[in-house]
């Protein structure tokens, strides 16, 4: 259990972190959801009391983080950027870690085998692949069995397989009733893994919601119906409510009923349907939409445009 | 919290059981920092040109005085220190010591290392101490040992010419015993440097700055300043230890070294200010 009270932190003119209350609660993946720059690392980074609060205050499991006398019992954290000695051997620096608490070296080997760094432990991390540099980053964060794990855009700049990899093993800490507390800027990921969302922006909280409601919230409600009669359907279908637009001659878009009234009208007044979807906004869109009001760089030109696809 | 009862029981060896079973403790983090010290390339490295340097060094200049005694003026063989001439491999040895005592923290901070010890030891200070006193530890055992080495074999080669000393005589031992300690209170300057100023290359360069830079800055002192600042220089108060012969105007062995530790301490103790105040 995460609880974030009224936590605030500026970097001399800049905040970063702007008045954020929250709680993550243990057994889901909660996922903290927010464009690049608005305060994720920042806020997790305060979490472990690397970066000191300006103003508001962090508990875990009801303490201070600084209190706890095995920290990494309670919790574990993979942070975004790397945290680890390049000269040292993945064994050495998980030893070293483990020390620090008394942990046993079989929980080092333990741990090793859990993340599938086994064959390449005795090498030095400074020629591990950024897959293998994530594994060893759960893998330090895993040492101290803790009951929260905390990881900071984990799947950035992995393979489909190591993302698959992650999201399971997120999935299995919770279904062990671990509290899981992930960022990332994309809303696509979080979908996957996720229950429940933090969505942040500028700083500031913007949702705090279950991923199926943020989803049911977003969706436009859209219909699209095919059909041979579309303008006598159409005629049918408009109201003060309810709102059609047609993008070819055979085909409506229709919004503010749901896909069963319209095929009911359409039986009733035996007009021929060749297709009635259900249609889902983009969950891109919908962030995008809740966020635009709080990123930090709009692309105003389309060379801006261009650059931020290509780099995201 | 069943999966930490687990570790608890694993961790039942005999001195687990006066110690609590799992968390942090001020020897545990020395027990880390052993382990970081001793598995990095680098360490080993340092530490084995040191101790090449203190004795190769040693050898060869004593076996240069010998060989020349006979041309050296009586002026200059009045003041020679055979002690002091078979440590001398000690300025240069201190470069290499140094320079590793700054790389221990700053290396941390390059690799980003340093925010997986801070979260592992939140309260920070006791990775201040634990690398200071391990680091120490390790340098104060092996550079005594090469300055025992260097000794002998610095004297075997002198006493061709009879111009050798031993242990017993005055203020030998204390010098050659100092050699090791001066060497530790360097390493620990610089690890304190290193914490002070988070990087590697401002913490390098502020230790040759203050153990041999301002030394020729105050060459260029008026002659009645620099007899009244010469001395307190950290170099040339902390080397005052391994001297047998001392300058009329240098302090004494104890005196200067004690300075030289105060001056260590002073940063190491701005070092835990900031390492408690700043953001990892
Ligand atoms: N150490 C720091 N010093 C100054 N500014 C910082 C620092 N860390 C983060 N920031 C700024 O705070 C804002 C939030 O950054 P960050 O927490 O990294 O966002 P996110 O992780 O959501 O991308 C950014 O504008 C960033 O430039
Ligand atoms: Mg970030």
């Amino acid at each position: 259990m995460i609880k974030v009270e009224g936590l605030t932190k500026r970097y001399g003119e800049k905040t970063a972190v702007d008045g954020l209350s929250f709680a993550v609660e243990p057994g889901v993946v909660t996922g903290f959801l927010g464009p690049n720059g608005s305060g994720k690392s920042t806020t997790m980074r305060m979490i472990i009391g690397l970066d000191e609060p300006t103003s508001g205050r962090v508990m875990v499991n009801g303490r201070c983080y600084r209190d706890f006398s095995a920290p990494l019992c309670e919790v574990g954290a993979l942070l975004e950027a790397r945290s680890v000695h390049t000269g040292r051997s993945a064994t050495n620096h998980l030893l070293a870690l483990a020390h620090t608490h008394g942990i046993p070296r079989r929980r080092v080997d333990e741990v090793i085998d859990l993340v599938g760094l086994r064959e390449v432990a005795r090498k030095r991390v400074g020629g591990f692949s950024l897959g293998m540099g994530q594994r060893l980053g759960i893998a330090s964060a895993l040492l101290g069995d803790p009951s929260i794990m905390i990881l900071d855009e984990p799947v950035n700049g992995l393979d489909p397989e190591g993302i698959r990899w992650i999201r399971n093993l997120l999935k299995g800490l919770a279904a062990e009733g671990k509290t899981v507390f992930v960022s990332s800027h994309l809303m696509s990921e979080m979908a996957l893994t996720a229950e429940h969302l933090i969505v942040i922006g500028r700083g500031r909280l913007i949702a705090d919601t279950s991923v199926a409601d943020f989803i049911h919230s977003a969706s436009a409600n859209t219909v699209k119906v095919r059909s041979p009669q579309a303008p006598q359907l159409r005629e049918l279908l408009v109201s003060v409510d309810v709102t059609v637009t047609a993008s070819a001659p055979d085909i409506l878009e229709v919004t503010g009923l749901t896909s069963e009234q319209i095929g009911r009208t359409a039986a009733e007044n035996d007009i021929v349907l060749y297709e009635l979807t259900p249609q889902q906004a983009s969950l891109e869109e919908a962030f995008m939409d809740l966020t635009r009001d709080s990123v930090e760089y709009h692309a105003d030109t389309p060379t801006a445009k261009a650059a931020t696809g290509a780099s995201s | 919290m069943t999966a930490v009862t687990e570790i608890d029981r694993d961790g039942g060896s005999p001195r687990a059981r006066s110690e609590p079973a799992v968390g942090v403790t001020q020897l545990r983090v020395m027990r880390s920092e052993w382990t970081k010290l001793h598995s990095l390339r680098s360490t080993r490295y340092s530490l084995l040109a040191a101790l090449a340097v203190i004795i190769g060094l040693g050898i060869l200049i004593s076996w240069g005085s010998a060989s020349h005694w006979d041309e050296e003026n009586p002026g200059e063989r009045l003041f020679f220190d055979p002690t002091l001439t078979s440590l001398s491999g000690i300025f240069l040895a201190q470069l290499a010591v140094g320079v590793l005592g700054v790389l221990i923290v700053s290396g941390e901070y390059s690799t980003g290392m340093i925010r997986a010890t801070m979260a592992a030891v939140p309260r920070r200070l006791p990775v201040l101490w634990a690398k200071t006193a391990v680091f120490a530890l390790v340098t104060f055992v092996l550079m005594t040992v090469a300055s025992f080495v260097a000794f002998a074999a610095g004297q075997a080669m002198l006493a061709s010419e009879h111009i050798s000393t031993t242990l017993s005589r005055p203020g030998v031992l204390t010098a050659v015993i100092g050699g090791g300690l001066y060497l530790t209170v360097v390493g620990t300057l610089g690890v304190a440097l290193g914490a002070l100023l988070r990087s590697t290359a401002g913490g390098i360069a502020t230790l040759f700055g203050l153990l041999l830079v301002l030394p020729i800055i105050v060459l260029f002192l008026p002659a009645s300043w620099r007899e009244h600042i010469e001395k307190y220089l950290p170099s040339n108060a902390g080397q005052a230890i391994f001297r047998v012969l001392h300058e009329p105007s240098a302090l004494s062995s104890w005196t200067g070294f004690a300075l030289f530790c105060g001056y260590a301490l002073a940063a190491l103790a701005g070092a835990a200010v900031l390492l408690r105040r700043r953001d990892a």
